[in-house]
């Protein structure tokens, strides 16, 4: 998550926002933009055999 | 008065070897070994039985053994906490601490040191092999492993009362400190029912209360271990939680479970708050990410399980302006988890997506669907299964956590710290600190003891007792004044 949506969420939770709060539309818009770069980023670093190693995943039980 | 609710988390990490044969016993033992062994070339001590570690000259291997598998690593560390293999996973249990942040701040050190472990372990494997570690709680498959957690508890009070008023808040605390998982793993409740889960856990409890931990897993679990003065305290042994990945979730699983606890032993507690049937619920509750599934109370009322929460902090915060916050941590720590209570719960019932900063199964629920629709992939569907699993990666490269903009409590700098130095304000200080000054005469490490060879005379047991003596207020300059272990007894006995 980049800087900016840090600052949003801080912004909008604080009672005394001092920021002017961007319109719905823009930030909607930037929330999109940004879940889109991390979906790429995602596609990039997911295990190639993704499917395989999930199926081969098996754990003993603990505790 | 409450007593204050000394804690601590024992975290059963996941764990596979790509690329060589190997069983988990091996790979944990490896895991540990590469860690302790790397230490001792730098100079640190550990208390440690380090079987196969001399033997044969086979130190590290991670060909099977079987002189390794039946005799398990466990050593304790300089910063106070147990690494070692239990079952068939790599354990890490922080040191004892007096706050919910402390618990913070040594549990990602812990993380911190397996990541560490993981990169040394790999040098011994052959080229193409890698030891992957995943800070989760379950296969997908049926088989669960837990993150505990553990909070000091005063003897007096009855157990019957504990487990009434504890009981709502694990059935419902799992809102904010649910780690979400894709599918279902319930016997009966397929994927196309339960598409996605709000914890990892709730699919394998079903007992309110019981001693075991392995099967018919209970909400509140017996175990009566305290580890210190068993005629003054408790510790009560908690496993219905998830692994958190955000630290403020973990943050305020243990501060307001250790809140509600101090709570009961004010008797502070909120009236008419038992549930009429808590398996039933804790499972309803996770397998409903639209936070409408309601509980039934005991007096017939059915209220959302986030409803329940708001009780409990309503009354959580006339209690500390009561009594204080002396309990947990004091005052700036107390109402921090009180600040952040109240505004996971005003996040969760107005748009859940304002806290996918701190709610773990917010956070990845964001992944999944998005990835889902951008690739129209199935609820259920291999590839989500994959981003469930590796969000909870702990290889920095694959770690998707890392990578959904989680907001943190601690720096690198105080993380760093903890992985090898001790937290100040429990008796882990004495441990932890006669671990790294007087290593070579500590013949056993315990939480509750310490046993040395001062060179001479028979060996010299310290107990202790007290998990709040020991502190490096009480015996920081003592220990750091004496030239020797044998100085350092004479002085704490005098």
């Amino acid at each position: 998550m980049s800087e900016s949506m840090h600052e949003q969420r801080r912004s909008s939770s604080q009672d005394e926002a001092t920021e002017v709060e961007p319109p719905e539309s823009t930030r909607a818009e930037e929330l999109r933009d940004e879940l889109d770069e991390l979906l790429d980023e995602i596609d990039e670093v997911l295990e190639t055999n993704a499917e395989e190693f999930v199926r081969s995943y098996v754990q003993k039980g603990g505790e | 008065m409450a007593i204050v609710k000394v804690c601590g988390l024992e975290t059963e990490y996941g764990i596979v070897v790509r690329g060589v044969d190997s069983n988990p016993v091996t790979a944990s033992s490896l895991l540990i070994n590469s860690y302790l062994a790397d230490l001792s070339s730098v100079g640190f001590d550990v208390e440690s039985e380090r079987p196969g570690a001399d033997a044969r000259g086979r130190e590290l291997s991670w060909e099977p053994d079987p002189d390794v598998d039946s005799l398990l690593v466990n050593a304790m560390l300089t910063n106070g906490a147990r690494y070692y293999v239990d079952h068939a996973h790599p354990e890490m249990s922080i040191p004892e601490v007096a706050d919910a942040r402390e618990a913070v701040v040594w549990d990602a050190a812990g993380d911190a040191i397996v990541r560490r472990s993981m990169e040394l372990a790999n040098r011994v494997l052959p080229d193409g092999a890698e030891v992957i570690i995943h800070r989760n709680n379950s296969d997908g498959k049926g088989n669960s492993y837990g993150c505990h957690e553990n909070y000091l508890v005063d003897r007096g009070v009855p157990f019957g009362l504990v487990v009434r008023g504890i009981t709502p808040h694990f059935v419902t605390r799992q809102v904010f400190a649910g780690a979400g998982k894709v599918g279902s793993e319930r016997p009966g409740r397929t994927t196309d029912e339960v598409g996605y889960q709000i914890t990892q856990r709730a699919d394998f409890f079903e007992e309110p209360v019981g001693l075991e931990t392995t099967v018919k897993r209970p909400i509140v679990n017996t175990r009566d271990e305290p580890h210190c003065d068993p005629e003054r305290y408790r510790r009560l042994h908690v496993i219905v939680g998830d692994a958190n990945m955000s630290e403020v979730a973990t943050f305020l699983k243990v501060a307001s479970t250790a809140i509600v606890l101090a709570m009961i032993e004010d008797d502070a507690m909120p009236a008419n708050t038992e549930l009429a049937d808590p398996v039933a619920d804790i499972r309803r509750v996770s397998h409903d990410p639209s936070l409408r599934a309601t509980v039934e109370m005991a007096d017939g009322r059915r209220v959302r399980a986030i409803e329940v929460q708001w009780e409990l902090l309503a009354a959580a915060t006339s209690w500390a302006q009561r009594h204080g916050f002396d309990a947990v941590g004091g005052e700036e720590v107390g109402a921090l988890a009180l600040r952040e209570w109240e505004q996971v719960l005003t996040g969760l019932d107005t748009d859940p997506e304002r806290v996918a900063d701190v709610v773990d199964w917010v956070a990845k629920r964001r992944l999944v669907e998005a990835y889902a629709a951008r690739h129209d992939l199935r609820p259920g569907s291999a590839r989500l299964r994959a981003i469930d699993m590796q969000y909870h990666d702990l290889r920095p490269q694959r770690c998707l956590a890392a990578r959904a903009g989680l907001r943190r409590i601690t720096t690198d700098d105080e993380v760093r710290a903890a992985m090898t130095e001790p937290p100040g304000s429990t008796r882990a200080y004495f441990r932890g600190r006669c671990l790294s000054i007087f290593g070579d005469a500590v013949v056993a490490a315990n939480w509750d003891s310490m046993v040395f060879d001062v060179g001479s005379g028979p060996l010299r047991r310290v107990p202790m007792n007290e998990p709040l003596r020991g502190t490096e207020s009480m015996v920081g300059n003592v220990i750091d004044s004496s030239s020797s272990a044998g100085e350092l007894l004479r002085r704490i006995a005098g």
